[in-house]
């Protein structure tokens, strides 16, 4: 079995004394393992920091082995990502949210993504802009998504500043002012994103609150079926955006 | 076809927990096992009566998480070293290399590890509350984080950083760059850039 495509790596684990366990996100084939032989090497640890966009082939005697990764550096992102809180949190993040897919299931809009929102990791606004994007689109793949197109109630798709935690579906300003306490804010910057392929922008208080609003769902669908843990990775992202936007 | 076996068990158990040692597989662990025996009396004896004192007196210290015989350990009790600062690192093996070095005369704090989702390692297995008490005690103007360049270790350098704001301490940490003997053209960008960035006056 052999097959070539690019990746992103998303971490790496010790094997033995020299190689190497790496876990990427590919292009066309989902999160995958591998294992690189020589991968703790002088040479190789600075091609296999999670971050860094690589070339890779992977070969193995049957598809369900771990097989072996032959990696070549494409983008070496990783040490610009180090410079900054955002940029360490903001890939680790990224990284904990893949970890939710399954194995080797494609999910090529999410690799897309991915690159988007680790080439913008140094302006802040933009990287958690993004990010919560990212957070979005991945409740989409894990089929469980929200929808922000349209009001649940009375159907208009214009003045929607509410979510349902109930039903995850865009509540109107109009509909939802009698449950006002029990609906969560939605930013106006995820509406007026809805579809579109806009550059993100947004307000911290707009980012805080989308942060709160796909961690709630995050929570409900996710980890807390799972079990389990909060990723601190995503917090300590958060604190770094509010640091960061600051005025 | 299983492996014959050319030793009692004894010898045999001597081999398999040699190849449990770093850089020790099987064939060299066979012929370290031999060298002992055959050196029964300068080597062997000595080392086992070693291993016996050391496995008996090594501990951990409770100050800094340094392994030695004595806690505080010989560092952590030494008046003569520098207790303003504080060199924050991952493993002994790096406090070690540090020491070899020579370049500071400072204390140290071994973290134990660095956060990795991957491995399960989270801020509670390390002794980042430890040092955040350590500073929180008074007599600490510096921090430096002595953490290896890699994603995971700078990721727990900022967590680290971030425990420690509010407190009255400067945080520092290494310089990333050209190594010694490094040459350009094999290089990462990532490294490069960094050196560019952080070029000093000639």
């Amino acid at each position: 079995m052999e097959w070539t495509d690019d990746a992103i790596i998303l971490g790496t684990r010790r094997h033995g004394e020299t190689s190497a366990i790496v876990e990427a996100m590919t292009a066309t084939r989902g999160r995958h393992m591998g294992l690189v032989r020589g991968g703790r090497s002088r040479k190789m640890q600075p091609t296999l920091q999670p971050g860094n966009s690589v070339h890779l082939t992977w070969r193995a005697r049957l598809d369900g082995h771990l097989g072996n990764f032959q990696v070549e550096g494409l983008e070496l992102r990783a040490a610009a990502l180090m410079e900054t809180p955002i940029g360490i949190h903001g890939v680790q993040t990224l990284a904990a949210l893949l970890r939710l897919l399954p194995e080797r299931d494609p999910h090529p809009n999410l690799y897309a993504a991915l690159q988007v929102v680790l080439e913008h990791m140094d302006d802040a606004g933009l990287a958690a802009a993004l990010l919560v994007r990212f957070e979005l689109e991945m409740l989409n793949e894990l089929g469980v998504g929200l929808d922000l197109s349209a009001c649940a109630a009375t159907g208009v798709t214009h003045d929607l500043i509410w979510v349902s935690p109930k039903s995850g579906r865009a509540v109107s300003r109009e509909a939802g002012a009698p449950y006002a306490d029990k609906l969560l804010p939605l930013p106006a910057f995820l509406h007026r994103l809805h579809g579109t392929n806009e550059p993100a922008s947004a307000s911290l208080e707009e980012l805080s609150d989308a942060f709160r609003l796909t961690g709630f769902f995050l929570d409900r669908h996710v980890y807390g079926p799972r079990e389990l843990p909060w990723p601190t990775s995503r917090e300590a992202f958060v604190t770094a955006m509010k640091r960061a936007l600051a005025p | 076809m299983s492996s014959r076996k050319v030793a009692g068990p004894e010898i045999e158990t001597l081999i398999q927990l040699l190849a449990k040692l770093p850089g020790l597989g099987p064939r060299s662990a066979r012929r370290a096992a031999l060298h002992l025996i055959q050196k029964k009396d300068q080597l062997f004896a000595p080392l086992t009566r070693a291993m016996e004192v050391a496995l008996e007196e090594v501990r951990v210290c409770s100050t800094c998480g340094n392994i030695d015989t004595s806690d505080p350990c010989t560092i952590c009790a030494d008046p003569r070293r520098d207790g303003t600062t504080i060199v924050v690192v991952e493993d002994v093996s790096d406090l070690w290399a540090l020491e070899r070095a020579q370049a500071i005369n400072a204390r140290y704090h071994v973290l134990g590890g660095t956060l990795s989702p991957l491995d399960g390692v989270t801020p509670e297995d390390l002794k980042i509350a430890d040092l955040v008490e350590r500073v929180r005690a008074g007599g600490v103007v510096e921090v430096i984080l002595a953490v290896n360049a890699t994603v995971e270790g700078q990721t727990t350098a900022h967590y680290v950083t971030d425990q420690l704001a509010g407190l009255d301490v400067k945080v520092s940490r290494l310089a990333h760059g050209v190594p010694v003997g490094g040459e350009l053209d094999y290089l990462d960008e990532g490294t490069l850039a960094q050196a560019l960035r952080a070029r000093t006056p000639f």
